[in-house]
């Protein structure tokens, strides 16, 4: 056991701090962390100079472009990103789920079409897996592929999918066989969002802001060439996409929220509540979640590293990550007093707490509802009997 | 980074765990918290033969025997001689089973100990003599000898009184938790030894509390698992309705809660003692993280297992209550959480 970094973790830690400093603006952390929240140019831009300086995929394999580096590398990465509030790489979906998965599943060709465009943000995934009537119960989707020659023509509906108004391509599950058993005869394709049948439609949500999107697919043509893994096969390629959701995951979210909480105490002493006993008890029990989550995602990481799986421990981090964001976000808000209610131009940092907190209601929904997550506890790690 | 044990430190958890669960089944356990004298005298010889005080044992070999000895419910003073008594003796484990006190009127809490105590030390022409009244000494009649925090003219010190000789001096309270049983020092006079340089007595008393958190939260994690285990085994086997009462998610998803709040308690009760074990700079918030996380952790989870388990659970019979009351007592010692988190939050924001 030995949580400090070696000497070359330091000197790559080293490195990238330095490489932080030269490249985001100056006054960076004094910027109001509301506005440009949506710049797709500036995160596109970002995107590239990490991927030029080589920052994007530390832990992918070279020959995908990658660094080939240990898990350790990628830690300290979103760590040294949380620290100064760092934008995020454009390809949350593709770094974290398709990327994955064509590495796993994908044919040469996909490997060679799609694997370093993700790392250079020039391609941007989105994911097509919810539909109106599949959600929790992904299994009994019902979007078509009906086979024709060397080519699917896809019919159907998915939602909740974020990045698809900037997508280039979408990792999509889709029903081939609809005689064979829920679980069977499912396919998972790649689908050119730029095809002739593909609209995609904004959804606003709770916050205002359209981040997810409802893709209305009538007889798109995808070729046979981009069906990752085995036709009728989709539903074991998607859960390798959805093991990397939930479980790599698990440090880009507690890096967020480390900058949450040190905003929050920011906030604390801007709005002169930081003396408040009560408050101060909630903001140390937030700081105790985050240590919690930070540690049991180290312990996961060394699992994974040890043995190629991570321990069933990381199955925890997503749930209660979810909720202490929850509660983190409720108490920004609270701070603020009488300006609660105000939001835009002379809220403060104009309505910035007020969209972290609507936003993460919806943190223990997606990726696996908090309730599903606990059937999944109780009945994979602990060994309850199945509920259903 | 890297966060597992040693093949070692396994290979001393499964051997520990193995003569607990042969020597210290839930019976016998039962047995002799409901004994006059707690524990069973001879276990001490046994500790000995199996290791468990050698001196080539490092603070992370200490994590992984309180967290089984948790998980067991041992009764006998081992862990206040390697947790609480240790650092008196230079970090060279004491031979005989050593217990600490510190709480009087003047000192509620180690912290507090470290810089002044009520109890008084005074030097006769025979040697030193300690007068007072020292509460909440755990152990302290199935220990041999105590360390005592005193005051001299110089400020505090720490002197040796062997407990077996001041037997008198020692009274039994009655306690929630009768598998660590607290008792009174009424000291008169009391011989005692130096022990120590007293310039060096509120270091070693700042390394006793860190010590002790962090221990104590390893224990709280044995302690969390053991009342998991209990009530997932029920919640399989007991059937209401038709159905093994596990399949319902009112017990279930409260039972995934007590899993998911015990594995973050252990990272970081894991990860205090390694700061202890290597002094590094954050271990005061490593100590206050994990006594706060697995202090909760270990209450509530018991109360969780309350529920899952109905009428069986509450009762004198069955283990449950003993570590319920093994888990308040870790959660009151050296103050609830809101101590530690009024800690912490000194740290975040005034700093």
């Amino acid at each position: 056991m030995d949580f400090r970094d070696s000497p070359e973790e330091a000197d790559f830690r080293r490195q990238f701090r330095s490489w932080l400093r030269e490249n985001l603006p100056a006054d960076w952390s004094e910027r109001d962390p509301n506005v440009g929240r949506w710049d797709l140019g500036l995160a596109r831009d970002w995107t590239h100079r990490l991927y030029e300086a080589g920052y994007a995929g530390l832990s992918w394999p070279r020959e995908y472009g990658g660094r080939g580096l240990p898990l350790t590398y990628q830690v300290i990465y979103l760590e040294e990103v949380a620290r100064v509030d760092a934008p995020d790489h454009i390809g949350v979906i593709g770094l974290g789920m398709a990327g994955p998965t064509i590495m796993a599943h994908g044919t040469p060709e996909q490997k060679e079409q799609h694997l370093s465009r993700i790392l250079s943000g020039e391609t941007i995934f989105c994911q097509g897996f919810s539909e109106p009537g599949s959600g929790s119960d992904l299994a009994s989707l019902r979007t078509r592929a009906e086979r024709d020659g060397e080519e699917f023509v896809i019919n159907g509906q998915k939602v909740w999918s974020s990045y698809a108004h900037v997508a280039d391509w979408c990792i999509l599950l889709t029903r081939s066989d609809p005689a064979a058993a829920k679980h069977s005869g499912m396919t998972y394709l790649l689908l050119d969002m730029h095809a002739p049948g593909v609209e995609v439609r904004p959804l606003r949500q709770i916050t205002g802001d359209p981040e997810f999107n409802e893709i209305f697919l009538t007889d798109v043509r995808v070729p046979v060439r981009n069906v990752v893994g085995e036709i009728g096969a989709g539903w074991q390629v998607a859960m390798t996409t959805l093991l990397h959701e939930r479980g790599t995951l698990g440090f880009a979210l507690t890096a967020r929220l480390d900058g949450l909480l040190r905003r929050l105490v920011t906030t604390a002493k801007k709005t002169g509540t930081a003396g408040d006993p009560l408050v101060r008890d909630r903001i140390a029990a937030l700081y105790v979640d985050l240590q919690t989550l930070r540690f049991t995602n180290y312990r996961a990481l060394t699992g994974l590293m040890r043995t190629g799986v991570p321990g069933p421990e990381g199955s925890v981090t997503k749930l209660y990550w979810s909720e202490a964001n929850q509660r983190l976000t409720s108490l920004a808000v609270e701070l603020l007093g009488p300006d609660a209610q105000v939001t835009g131009d002379g809220g403060f940092w104009s309505g910035y707490w007020q969209y972290q907190q609507l936003r993460s209601r919806g943190n223990t929904i997606e990726a696996g509802t908090s309730e599903i997550l606990r059937n999944i506890v109780a009945e994979r790690v602990i060994g309850l009997p199945r509920s259903r | 980074m890297d966060f597992a044990f040693s093949d070692e430190q396994e290979m001393l958890r499964a051997a520990a765990r193995d003569w607990l669960a042969d020597r210290y089944p839930a019976d016998r356990v039962a047995t002799l918290a409901d004994s006059a004298s707690g524990w069973d005298p001879a276990s001490w010889k046994e500790l000995t033969g199996l290791g468990w005080l050698d001196p080539e044992l490092g603070l992370l070999e200490h994590a992984v025997l309180a967290e089984e000895t948790g998980y067991a419910l041992f009764p006998g003073p081992w862990l206040v001689t390697v947790g609480l008594a240790l650092p008196a003796f230079g970090d060279r484990p004491p031979d005989q089973p050593t217990t600490l006190a510190w709480v009087d009127d003047g000192a509620a809490t180690l912290r507090e100990a470290a810089s002044s105590v009520a109890c008084r030390a005074d030097e006769e022409v025979d040697g030193w003599r300690l007068s007072g009244l020292k509460r909440a000494v755990p152990d302290a009649s199935s220990a041999a000898q105590a360390v005592v925090v005193a005051r001299t003219g110089d400020g505090i010190a720490l002197f040796r009184v062997d407990l077996d000789a001041a037997h008198d001096a020692v009274h039994v309270l009655s306690t929630m938790d009768s598998t660590r049983r607290l008792a009174e020092l009424r000291l008169d006079g009391t011989p005692a030894e130096p022990l120590g340089d007293p310039a060096q007595a509120p270091a070693v008393l700042r390394a006793v509390r860190r010590r002790a958190l962090a221990l104590l939260s390893c224990e709280a994690v044995g302690v969390t698992q053991r009342a998991l285990d209990l009530a997932v085994d029920h919640a399989k086997n007991r059937t209401q309705f038709d159905r093994p009462i596990g399949s319902y998610q009112g017990i279930s998803h409260r039972l995934a809660n007590v899993y998911a709040e015990l594995e973050l308690a252990r990272s970081v009760a894991y990860r205090a003692a390694w700061c202890v074990a290597v002094d590094d700079p954050d271990t005061d918030e490593a100590v206050a993280t994990a006594t706060v996380a697995a202090g909760r952790a270990a209450v509530t989870g018991c109360e969780s297992a309350l529920q899952a388990m109905g009428g069986i659970g509450f009762t004198w019979d069955h283990p449950l209550h003993r570590l319920y009351k093994r888990a308040q007592w870790i959660e009151a010692f050296e103050g609830f959480g809101r101590t530690h988190r009024a800690d912490l939050a000194a740290v975040l924001l005034d700093g």
